[in-house]
């Protein structure tokens, strides 16, 4: 029991990790231009359908990973020109559904290129598994996933809070026409801003392949996920974002595991499984909710404006 | 009369035209499924219209009260209950009942915020069908026969239900008008516009907001009743976030701030789909673009059209005329 208590909960950490790449993007966007951007999610399926067939293609995963990496940050460039550059004035409905039409088309297109079954990932070579304990082993890429995402989450906080560009960004978001008064292209601080993000949710699904499905609508369920971990953290607090996603991706995995079992102590079998099942998709919602309701603001949110 | 006539002479011509339809001849099953599809959807998105222009809450989960209004049709049907005195009020109700307690929350907060918690609520019922295993979970149910009224099988005739479908759609349009320019609609607006001179006055927007979901909530699950019978299957993708950003899109296309707009967004939605996809087995490669551009481009939505059509038609002349 406690073996398996362990293994769910680095499952948990990594689920968080991966949620937070995704979701660091999306809390940045929004905090800097207040712009609220449903095909997030999309660019963390393309990451990982762009580092699986870079991967099939050069015939090494690590390869895949390091080629998907520009290529990202150039999808996201290039939507932000393309599209989202016309939507900053607007209001957040309007986003809110130019956004999903990107999401429509993209779908649409890894769907129309790649095909509707799942993608085979090359598994990354050269790591194999580690003994937790006697007799449990646990494979070392996962150990790999959660590294990289506490790098990521060290990196970007350097970045935001020790780096010029960090300086400009947090003036940017708490008043972006000042900041422009000043001097700074606002404009090309958005555009850095969006393919950092765009790339950093790419990153995410290209170190999701190996242990996830890559499946054209991968996107939308970490979307959903994302937002439920920035609305949490509060919008806009990269400190707030990688709080939840740990508290969101643990109590998601761990729901799931433990759940139904525990239901058994008051419950027959089949609806405790059931009823289980249940429960624990709802849970990270019902979580979400419960904080709300004392803290409409989220966790970290109302510290900066 | 006539002054209303002329102000609202769109949405007659509209309603006046979809009850001609089966007078001019077209009555294949095909045709008449269609557009009791786009009428349906057109009550849902008509009510999700009212939020969104009368009190500017764009709830990103307003699919979920369209589903629950379904699913208490399904529910009933699987315990037996068919009668539509029981089965309607049953699926009003329990729509109403959600979007009530989950106002409770999200109206604590605004902007995007509130877009966020409807969408993670909305997901949140459609988890709890998903895994619904008496009705189908995943796979959906198929009811045993559309809702009857005291025995009589009112529902399955082709042209009763068109002109049920169409005349909820009007008495729903007619309904929210009246809402939004009675004092309740008018402290809305305000409240929309203006929230701090609105509490200035001493009135909490949160009351009357809560009260404007509840309706709206209550509106979708007359849809999804409608809809439960249209399909006679229920299953989680009608309430799956995409039919809830489909439902704002309808608004959207047709004209926030034109009630009527979101009937016209539907039909307009639910007939470049059904085009659209014979043509193209990857539709949705031009769908989304299209979408995109509507939303860059076409600012007043279909309803705004006309005038501004009319305005450029006016300069044009003046120009000429010069």
């Amino acid at each position: 029991m406690s073996g398996l208590f362990l293994v769910q909960l680095l499952n948990g950490v990594q689920l968080g990790v991966l949620l937070f790449l995704v979701a660091a993007g999306l809390t940045l966007v929004f905090g800097v231009m207040h712009f609220i951007n449903l095909a997030h999610g999309v660019q963390y399926m393309l990451g990982a359908y762009l580092a699986a067939s870079l991967g099939i293609w050069t015939g090494s995963f690590w390869l895949g990973l390091l080629l998907a990496l520009p290529l990202s940050l150039a999808a996201g460039l290039l939507l932000e020109f393309l599209v989202f550059r016309h939507l900053y004035d607007r209001d957040h409905l309007s986003q809110v559904l130019a956004t999903f039409g990107v999401i429509l088309f993209l779908d649409e297109a890894v769907r129309a290129l790649w095909g509707s079954a799942p993608l085979p990932v090359p598994q990354p070579e050269g790591l194999g598994s580690i003994v937790l304990m006697p007799g449990l082993l646990y494979p070392v890429y996962r150990l790999v996933i959660i590294g990289a995402g506490l790098g990521v989450g060290l990196l970007l906080w350097l970045l935001v809070e020790r780096t010029r560009m960090g300086m400009l960004v947090r003036a940017g978001a708490s008043n972006a026409p000042m900041v422009s008064a000043l001097g700074v292209d606002i404009r090309r601080l958005f555009t850095i801003v969006f393919g950092f993000g765009a790339m950093l949710a790419g990153f995410g699904g290209a170190l999701a392949g190996p242990v996830f499905a890559v499946v054209p609508r991968m996107g939308d369920t970490v979307l959903i996920l994302a937002f439920v971990v920035i609305v949490i953290g509060g919008i806009g607090s990269i400190r707030g974002a990688f709080l939840a996603a740990l508290l969101v991706g643990l109590v998601d995995t761990l729901g799931k595991a433990m759940l139904p079992d525990l239901l058994r102590l008051v419950l027959d079998a089949a609806p405790a499984r059931q009823a289980g099942a249940a429960l624990a998709s709802m849970l990270v919602y019902l979580l979400m909710a419960g904080i709300l309701a004392f803290r409409p603001a989220g966790l970290f949110g109302g510290v900066r404006a | 009369m006539t002054a209303l006539l002329r102000r609202q002479a769109l949405p007659l011509a509209l309603l006046l035209a979809l009850a001609l339809v089966p007078v001019l001849g077209v009555q294949d099953g095909f045709s008449l499924g269609l557009l009791a599809r786009a009428m349906i959807l057109g009550i849902a998105a008509t009510s999700l219209s009212l939020l969104v222009g009368g009190a500017g809450l764009a709830s990103l989960g307003h699919a979920a009260a369209l589903g629950i209004g379904a699913y208490a049709v399904a529910t009933l049907d699987l315990l037996g209950i068919t009668e539509g005195a029981v089965v309607f009020p049953a699926a009003i109700l329990a729509a109403a009942l959600y979007a009530l307690l989950t106002g409770l929350v999200s109206l604590r907060t605004g902007g995007v915020h509130f877009i966020m918690i409807t969408l993670a609520f909305g997901q949140m019922v459609y988890f709890a069908t998903s895994s619904l295993s008496a009705l189908g979970g995943d796979d959906g149910y198929t009811l045993y026969g559309r809702t009857e009224f005291l025995g009589a099988r009112l529902l399955e005739g082709r042209l009763p239900f068109h002109y049920l479908c169409l005349g909820l759609a009007a008495a729903t349009w007619l309904f929210c008008s009246m809402l939004l320019e009675s004092r309740f609609g008018r402290v809305l607006r305000a409240a929309k516009e203006e929230p701090m001179r609105v509490r200035a006055l001493g009135l909490s927007p949160y009351p009357y907001r809560l009260v404007a979901m509840t309706i709206a909530g209550a509106l979708a699950g007359l849809a999804g009743a409608l809809m439960a019978n249209a399909m006679e299957f229920v299953s989680p993708a009608i309430l799956s976030w995409p039919r809830s950003a489909d439902l704002l899109f309808m608004v959207i296309l047709g004209g926030v701030g034109h009630l009527h707009g979101a009937l016209l967004g539907a039909l307009a939605l639910v007939l470049a789909e059904e085009v659209l996809s014979h043509l193209w087995d990857h539709w949705r490669l031009l769908f989304g673009p299209l979408l995109i551009l509507a939303v860059i481009f076409l600012r007043g939505g279909l309803a705004g059209l006309p005038a501004l059509l009319a305005q450029k038609l006016v300069q044009t002349l003046d120009r000429r005329a010069r």
